[in-house]
């Protein structure tokens, strides 16, 4: 069990996502996004709420489903999150580190 | 001064930023030079896996493999049913080779990559772009296929020696993949 070092303590595994999606915060989210060099904007949010929405709904996240999701386009994903999109949004939005391949 | 410790300072004052120094891989060069379904998607796919990871992807298309990114085939690829033995085990090679079979057998395999929401060959190109993957294509096996700038779909960034291949190896931390 790992820690995240932030304004409160928080439950993660050992890449530092979220262990309970329900403890996310807004602040939480701009603490984390900090930790990752990111500066959160509306636009950011809108994705992270995207995210958060879809993952309680069971759907499997992917690249693909984010550029459709017409919020975003893919170019512009990885400019808002960049060093890897998906992964550095799920740990952001505080959900898990997506499994898809896509 | 000795010229031994210059090397030595030089060689410091050199900073290897810290995720290679980890041996972490921050470069992907993907060399595709089969056009057959499976060789262009593995390619597509690790290319694409890796911008996801925020590792930096090039791919190269080479010999064959410059039909994925021609606007004539990148949406149209077979897969090989003959000399193929992974491939339907239970069908004879003489069968596999009847007229319709491959592009039968590739509608299907088609069928199957859609169920798991994979992309066609150009979008799957226009992901790899908009991720910042750039896309080249091989300035020889242009040639021998009788292939211009046009022929080629939009992401094609250029076409391009083997030298300059090589070039956007340049740096640390760059692997090289060839299908």
């Amino acid at each position: 069990m790992e820690t995240m070092t932030l304004s409160k303590p928080i439950e993660t595994d050992a890449n530092g996502y979220l262990k309970d999606p329900n403890q996310w915060t807004p602040e939480l989210a701009h603490e984390i996004a900090n930790s990752l060099h990111i500066t959160l904007t509306d636009k950011h949010f809108e994705v992270l709420n995207w995210l958060r929405t879809k993952h309680a709904e069971g759907v499997a996240l992917s690249i693909r489903k984010v550029g459709n999701s017409g919020i975003v386009d893919i170019k512009q994903f990885y400019q808002l999150f960049p060093g890897g999109p998906l992964k550095n949004a799920a740990k952001i939005a505080g959900i898990p580190k997506p499994v898809s391949c896509i | 001064m000795n010229p031994t410790i210059d090397k030595t300072e030089s060689i410091e004052k050199v900073s290897i930023p810290e995720l290679e120094k980890k041996g972490r891989i921050t470069k992907v060069v993907i060399i595709v030079s089969k056009g057959t379904l499976e060789s262009v998607y593995a390619g597509l796919v690790l290319a694409n896996g890796a911008l996801m990871e925020g590792i930096q992807a090039d791919m190269f298309f080479t010999f064959f493999g410059l039909q994925a990114v021609t606007k004539a085939h990148a949406d149209h690829l077979h897969t090989g049913t003959v000399g193929n033995p992974a491939f339907m085990p239970a069908i004879p090679t003489l069968v596999a080779g009847l007229p319709g079979f491959e592009a039968f057998a590739s509608y299907m395999m088609r069928k199957e990559m859609d169920k798991l929401d994979m992309p066609h060959v150009t979008e799957f190109l226009q992901m790899i772009e908009a991720g910042g993957g750039e896309i080249y294509a091989c300035k020889l096996a242009a040639d021998m296929f009788h292939l211009k700038k046009e022929d080629f779909v939009d992401e094609v960034k250029d076409i391009i020696t083997v030298g300059d291949m090589y070039a956007l190896a340049e740096g640390e931390g760059t692997h090289f993949i060839f299908i």
